[in-house]
């Protein structure tokens, strides 16, 4: 088997418990909301045409627009109540995944819920008034048993939705299933990629099959299929959430990654550290960059690592440069004053912005930083992935160094380093921990007039986890130790096309080679 | 002369401009048989319902037992009236034997006393004891219309509303089962008033017809009574049908 195939199997239980949970949870409450909402739509018109519609328009929302509109809400929903109440809650993760695929499972079953309820024959409800049935027993007896099985295809409708899109809670914090499907995506590693839709889809299976046989049993009025449908599907969830059971008790810590492969190596390396000393943790990969600084402040993720100058910029809104040290030292008691957040120091290396070149073609033209760049500008093509353009850093350094290229150019970044290779560009826009620099034989150009803000990757800690000895004393040998040549080598050992490494494999081989 | 059961005064029901009833009053004697009949669309659907609540007139009031129905609770009523649907309106999704048992087990009988019921129940309108687990999809038309008649039977209702109840039976049939609910009527005193379209039945089967055209009540008597004395002759053609239809059989016979 190959490591990456063995690697998805050994996260499997934890991503397949986490997506059962959450689908069979979303699932159970789109079904306790949508059948009573389809009653009263059923009786009145007045509830009916909003419900559907607004059902509907649920529907034309891109499901991961959904769960992302969520976490901006729920986090003022939690101030608010904070505020008010002196408790707040967890807006990443769980709640806002739940509640947005609720949502989204809410219109099959009330579009079928409302179609079997209209649909029953006139003459039986008469029948159900004319021998004695009260309105609820209407209901029970008569309504929702006929209704039953076009209510139940509609249940087997949202699980199958409920169990695909719950991959695309991955962003917002929550394990899921789609953790193979996002990561596999960043770091282009089709195993975990196929490995993601094949378990999600397996799961989806299962359910529609099993609702399939509940929905049989309850068209031929057979209550022993009926109940064997339901109960191989609570057996199934059982089965799925088993895991969780028998783990282990004691201090969680939430480490967080934002989405791209050198965050998922570096939150394997913390993890792992503060496994070694026996505590739990649980892993929020794929934040999004500016829901990871916000996460971290309110306490839902315990540590990240992040960027000086993305915070220098973002979080302060700076647009100065005094320079590495100051910078640094800036951000250590400005984030401690206003968020509580500690900076535990930097890693040793910086991903900033960077100017690379085929190392023979600046040797030939002989160029060695911005200024020389910027003389032979005129002759040569720049690419640069597809934001750098449009950001602060770009017209610092073009106020700087006046570069007048003959063309300019955005690509994907993988298109962006082919087309380094094929000469369609001279100078790219690149990360300076990008494993492809040494990779390819590229040569970074020196800043004279430090133009770009600095990069330097910081370790951040929660307030709440401010005075955790046991989290800081695990990580803190972490501080200083890692080259930017070993970052570099751990990041394109993901990123590279053929002997893709995990980012657990790499965080183990850039364990042994960490200086201290 | 026994008590009023049923007494509507002054009954109206307008379905858009046009009355489905039209200023009616009537009253049923306790342990009569009364039989409404009219043409099409004369109201007689509508007068039932609004015995037991299931139509709130527009005007008038409907008393049963002395109590206006607008004033009682709905289905505590309805579970003391027996009710035959005409379009019998069985509960497709339960067996034959669960229709029947309806209205005891919403009157909270106990398992035993409502199997035992059901039985005699089946043997009352002639159905073999192992229909009780069919669906009613299984039954045939006349199968189902007994059926009908035992789930209004079910709960022993002092008061029987039946809206064409033998329509879909053959010949045969129903007029074993209109003689023996008649037979049934007297034995337990029951109060019945019975849609019917078939003239033969009602002369045969009633104590008194009620004839209703257009919504109103335009005679009301004793079979015999009305014949001898018909209002209008439309009242007289309407009467005057089974003896017609018995000399044109009695012509083609020859006898
Ligand atoms: N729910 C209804 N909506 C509109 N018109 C109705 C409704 N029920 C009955 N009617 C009308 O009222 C009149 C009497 O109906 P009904 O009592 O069913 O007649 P019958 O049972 O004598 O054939 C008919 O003209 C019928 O079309
Ligand atoms: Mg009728």
């Amino acid at each position: 088997m190959s490591p990456q195939l063995a690697e998805a199997f050994r996260l499997l239980p934890d991503y397949l418990g986490w997506h059962v949970l959450l689908s069979a949870s979303a699932l159970v409450l789109g079904v306790a909301i949508s059948v009573p909402l389809a009653v009263a739509a059923a009786r009145s018109p007045r509830v009916r045409w909003p419900a559907l519609a607004g059902a509907s328009l649920i529907q034309t929302v891109p499901a991961l627009a959904l769960l992302a509109l969520f976490y901006p809400v729920l986090l003022a929903i939690s101030a608010l109540s904070e505020a008010t109440l002196g408790r707040g809650f967890s807006a990443l993760g769980f709640l806002p995944s739940l509640l947005a695929l609720t949502l989204y499972s809410m219109l099959p079953i009330l579009r079928n819920g409302v179609a079997g309820l209209t649909g029953i024959d006139p003459a039986i409800i008469e029948a159900a008034d004319g021998v004695g049935m009260t309105r609820a027993q209407r209901l029970w007896r008569v309504e929702l048993p006929l209704a039953a099985p076009v209510i139940m295809a509609g249940v087997r409708t949202a699980a199958v939705w409920t169990v695909g899109a719950a991959t695309l809670s991955t962003p917002v914090g929550q394990t899921s299933l789609g953790n193979y499907i996002f990561a596999g995506l960043q770091t282009e590693n089709w195993v975990f990629v196929l490995f993601g839709c094949a378990a999600s889809a397996t799961v989806a299976l299962a359910a529609d099959q099993l609702l399939g046989l509940a929905e049989t049993g309850a068209r031929r009025r057979r209550p022993i299929l009926v109940a064997a449908g339901l109960g191989g599907l609570a057996l199934g969830v059982a089965l799925s959430l088993s895991p969780f059971a028998v783990r282990g008790q004691g201090a969680v810590y939430v480490v967080g990654a934002k989405n791209f492969s050198e965050q998922y190596i570096l939150a394997e390396l913390m993890a792992e550290r503060l496994e070694a000393t026996g505590a739990r943790v649980t892993r929020r990969e794929d934040l999004g960059s500016a829901v990871a600084y916000r996460a971290l402040a309110a306490g839902e993720i315990d540590v990240y690592v992040d960027y000086s100058g993305t915070l220098w910029t973002n979080v302060l809104g700076r647009s100065d440069n005094p320079g590495r040290e100051a910078v640094l030292s800036a951000l250590t008691t400005e984030l401690r004053r206003r968020d509580g957040v500690t900076v535990l120091g930097s890693l040793g290396f910086e991903n900033a912005y960077a100017f690379a070149m085929r190392g023979e073609r600046a040797r030939a033209l002989g160029i060695t930083d911005l200024d020389g760049l910027a003389r032979a500008s005129p002759r040569l093509a720049l690419g640069s992935d597809l934001e750098f353009l449009s950001r602060p850093e770009w017209r610092a350094v073009d106020g700087a160094y006046r570069f007048a290229f003959r063309s300019r150019r955005s690509y994907q970044p993988t298109f962006m380093y082919r087309a380094l290779a094929s000469g369609d560009a001279d100078v790219i826009s690149a990360f300076s921990s990008d494993g492809r620099i040494a990779a390819g034989g590229l040569v970074v150009l020196d800043d004279p007039r430090g133009a770009i803000p600095p990069y330097d990757a910081v370790v951040l800690i929660s307030p709440r986890r401010a005075d955790d000895a046991r989290l800081t004393g695990a990580l803190r040998p972490l501080i200083g130790a890692i080259t930017v040549e070993a970052m570099r080598e751990a990041n394109l050992s993901v990123d590279r096309d053929r002997d893709k490494a995990t980012p657990a494999q790499a965080a183990r081989a850039l364990k042994l080679v960490l200086t201290n | 002369m026994a008590e009023t059961l049923i007494e509507l005064a002054g009954v109206t029901r307008r379905y858009g401009a046009r009355p489905a009833l039209d200023d009616v009053d009537l009253s049923v004697r306790r342990g009569e048989f009364v039989a409404l009949v009219g043409g099409s669309g004369s109201g007689k659907t509508t007068l039932l319902k609004t015995i037991n609540g299931l139509i709130r007139p527009d005007a008038g009031i409907v008393r049963v037992a002395g109590r206006p129905v607008a004033e009682v609770d709905g289905p505590d009523l309805r579970r003391g009236i027996g009710y035959v649907f005409q379009d019998v309106g069985l509960f497709p999704h339960l067996t034959v034997a669960g229709n029947i048992a309806v209205t005891p087990r919403l009157l909270g009988w106990d398992a035993g006393r409502i199997a035992a019921r059901v039985s005699e129940l089946l043997e009352l309108v002639a159905l073999p004891a192992e229909m009780a687990g069919r669906a009613p999809a299984e039954l045939s038309g006349g199968q189902r219309q007994r059926v009908g008649v035992a789930r209004a039977l079910a709960a022993e209702p002092a008061l029987m509303l039946m809206d064409e109840p033998f329509g879909a039976l053959d010949p045969l049939t129903r007029d074993a089962l209109g003689d023996d609910y008649r037979a049934l009527h007297d034995r337990l005193g029951l109060t019945t008033v019975m849609v019917t379209h078939d003239m033969g039945e009602a002369v045969l089967l009633a104590d008194r017809l009620v004839v209703l055209a257009s919504g109103r009540v335009v005679a009301s008597g004793a079979p015999a009574a009305l014949l001898a004395e018909a209002p209008t002759e439309e009242v007289r053609e309407l009467l005057d049908a089974p003896r017609r239809q018995a000399e044109r059989l009695r012509g083609r016979f020859g006898v």
